[in-house]
């Protein structure tokens, strides 16, 4: 269980994380989700004991970080998986690690066959692979076998079977009962991977929901609609309070407000053929991207709209 | 936590979970500067530094006694000759210290490390403590090595010591003590200042920069700066021959030990306060 009141982090006049409270439940993978620059890593920073918030306070199973007796053994960290000295061979760098917190060698081979780096354990990191160093990453966070994980973007650089494998990896901690916070800034990916997201933008907490609530909730639904007559069924359905959207075809409206069905049955009441209706469902990508567009901190002017 | 929460989670070796401590955070911190290919480099060329410049020297120095001075020939100190490659070794003794932290922060290694041991202190302390110990059996080994092989080509052109003879010893120990000195000072560096070069750099001010501006000052200047300037306070410990205008051997390495000590204190307090 992981709780924050009121967290907040100022860098002289730039607040990166904006009066943030949530508290993560243990026996689901809860996806912290934002576009880059929003503030996920301050946050995780900030439970992990490596930045003080300037207000409020965050804590870990009722203790603040730096208070734990033995971190390894309590909470496991991803937060970069670059961040280790290239020179030193993969398992000095976890022997180093798990000695720290009183962690059994053995252990270290352990965790090495998990991730499947035994076979480079003897091999200086300098060498890694985007792909192995995220493996090695992960090792780490596993060497205390914690209740609580945290991985700052584990699947970035990944190949397509690394993904599956860290998405597998993470729903089976989830399942075994313990807390994951897992952070990313594609919403394609957490709807795949998380049960619970914490979205936020610009350091604010936009929403604390379930995954098949928040599509529900921001997903916008709407009907695109083509027909001869589409100006007259634009005119019925405005009648029948729906938004109508005409394009540059004068054939093809969008409809919102009125699922397929009603357009269907409001079209062969008033005799209006139809050569196309097709209901068009936001992807969750979308969805994120409607709640988040406000709260973009670095925005393409093109991108704009 | 609750037991629960624990069980939940029910994995075996839990049973076994207890406290981090200091010694694991010392041997961990052992692991990390065995680990490293500098480390080796560094502390072979602190010896082969140490011995061969101190022969190098002291074969010099002993085929000019005879033309030296009487004064020249007053203030001979065979021990001092012996073991004076020491100061340049003492360089890769401040890379190393300096390198031991703040590789940590120019990699990003020093977030994993403080998420293992959020205790910051204890992770200074014990890296500090970890490198101070093979920096003085390293450093007494070069210092009797080199004190050994220097008195050895002394004699025959020029007086030569022997460690019975009074203040000798403690010279020799001494060369080893001011380089232990300089290991903690360097560790101190790297944490307050975390960027590599500037590190660097700053030690390399401190050792031979500002004591050679100082060679270039009036007297009335000069000679301040050559009494309680630290390392050059320090460095009496190593001498036998007294000289005018410097500290007694001991009080002198006491001014680079405070010296150092504050350094240290300064270092300290701020990894603690700063963001990681």
């Amino acid at each position: 269980m992981i709780e924050a009141h009121g967290l907040v982090k100022r860098y002289g006049s730039t607040t990166a994380v904006n009066d943030l409270s949530f508290s993560i439940r243990p026996g689901l993978v809860t996806g912290f989700l934002g576009p880059n620059g929003a503030g996920k890593t301050t946050t995780m920073r900030m439970i992990l004991g490596l930045d003080a918030p300037t207000q409020g306070s965050v804590t870990v199973d009722g203790r603040g970080y730096r208070d734990l007796p033995a971190p390894m053994r309590e909470v496991g960290a991803l937060l970069d998986a670059k961040a280790l000295h290239g020179g030193r061979r993969a398992f000095d760098h976890l022997l180093c690690l798990a000695q720290s917190n009183g962690i059994p060698r053995s252990r270290v081979d352990e965790v090495l066959r998990i991730v499947g780096l035994e076979g480079v354990a003897r091999r200086r990191v300098k060498g890694f692979s985007l792909g192995m160093g995220q493996r090695l990453g992960i090792a780490s966070a596993l060497l205390g076998d914690p209740p609580v994980l945290i991985f700052d973007e584990p699947v970035n650089g990944l190949d397509p079977d690394g993904i599956h494998w860290v998405r597998t990896l993470l729903r089976a901690l989830a399942a075994e009962g313990r807390t994951v916070l897992v952070s990313s800034h594609l919403m394609s990916e957490m709807a795949l991977t998380a049960d619970h997201l914490l979205v936020i933008g610009k350091g604010r907490l936009i929403a604390d929901t379930s995954v098949d609530e928040f599509v529900r909730s921001s997903s916008q639904q709407s009907v695109h609609v083509r027909s001869p007559q589409a100006a007259e069924l634009a005119a019925r359905c405005r009648e029948a309070g729906a938004t109508v959207g005409v394009g540059t075809d004068p054939d093809l409206i969008e409809i919102t407000g009125l699922d397929s069905a009603e357009v269907g049955r409001l079209a062969a009441a008033h005799g209006i053929i139809l050569f196309e209706l097709i209901p068009v469902k936001a992807s969750l990508e979308e969805a994120f991207m409607e709640l988040t567009r406000e709260r973009v901190e670095y925005q393409a002017a093109g991108a704009t709209r | 936590m609750t037991d629960a929460a624990i069980a939940r989670a029910g994995p075996d070796h839990r049973a076994a979970f207890r406290a981090a401590t200091f010694g694991d955070a010392l041997r961990s911190e052992w692991t990390k500067l065995r680990s490293v290919r500098s480390t080796f480099w560094a502390l072979t060329a602190t010896v082969v530094l140490g011995i061969g410049l101190g022969a190098a020297i002291s074969a010099a120095a002993a085929h000019g006694y005879a033309k030296l001075s009487v004064s020249g020939k007053l203030s001979w100190d065979p021990t001092g000759v012996s073991t004076s490659g020491m100061a340049i070794a003492s360089l890769a003794i401040a890379v190393l210290g300096v390198l031991c932290i703040s590789s940590e922060y120019s990699s990003g290694m020093i977030s994993t490390s403080l998420i293992a041991v959020p205790k910051r202190g204890r992770v200074l302390a014990a890296k500090s403590l970890v490198f101070a110990v093979v920096t003085f059996v390293v450093g007494e080994v070069t210092s009797f090595t080199a004190f050994f092989v220097g008195q050895a080509l002394i004699s025959g052109p020029a007086p030569h010591a022997a460690l019975g003879d009074p203040g000798v010893a403690r010279a020799v120990v001494g060369a080893g003590l001011v380089l232990t000195a300089l290991a903690v000072l360097s560790v101190a560096a790297g944490t307050l200042l975390r960027h590599p070069p500037a590190a660097i750099a700053c030690m390399i001010a401190v050792l031979f920069v500002l004591p050679g501006i100082a060679q270039a000052l009036p007297d009335s200047w000069r000679n301040p700066v050559t009494e309680f300037w630290p390392t050059q306070a320090g460095s009496q410990l190593t001498n036998v021959y007294h000289s005018a205008h410097t500290l007694q051997p001991w009080p002198g390495f006491g001014v680079m030990c405070l010296f150092v000590a504050i350094v240290y204190a300064i270092a300290w307090t701020l990894l603690d306060r700063r963001d990681a």
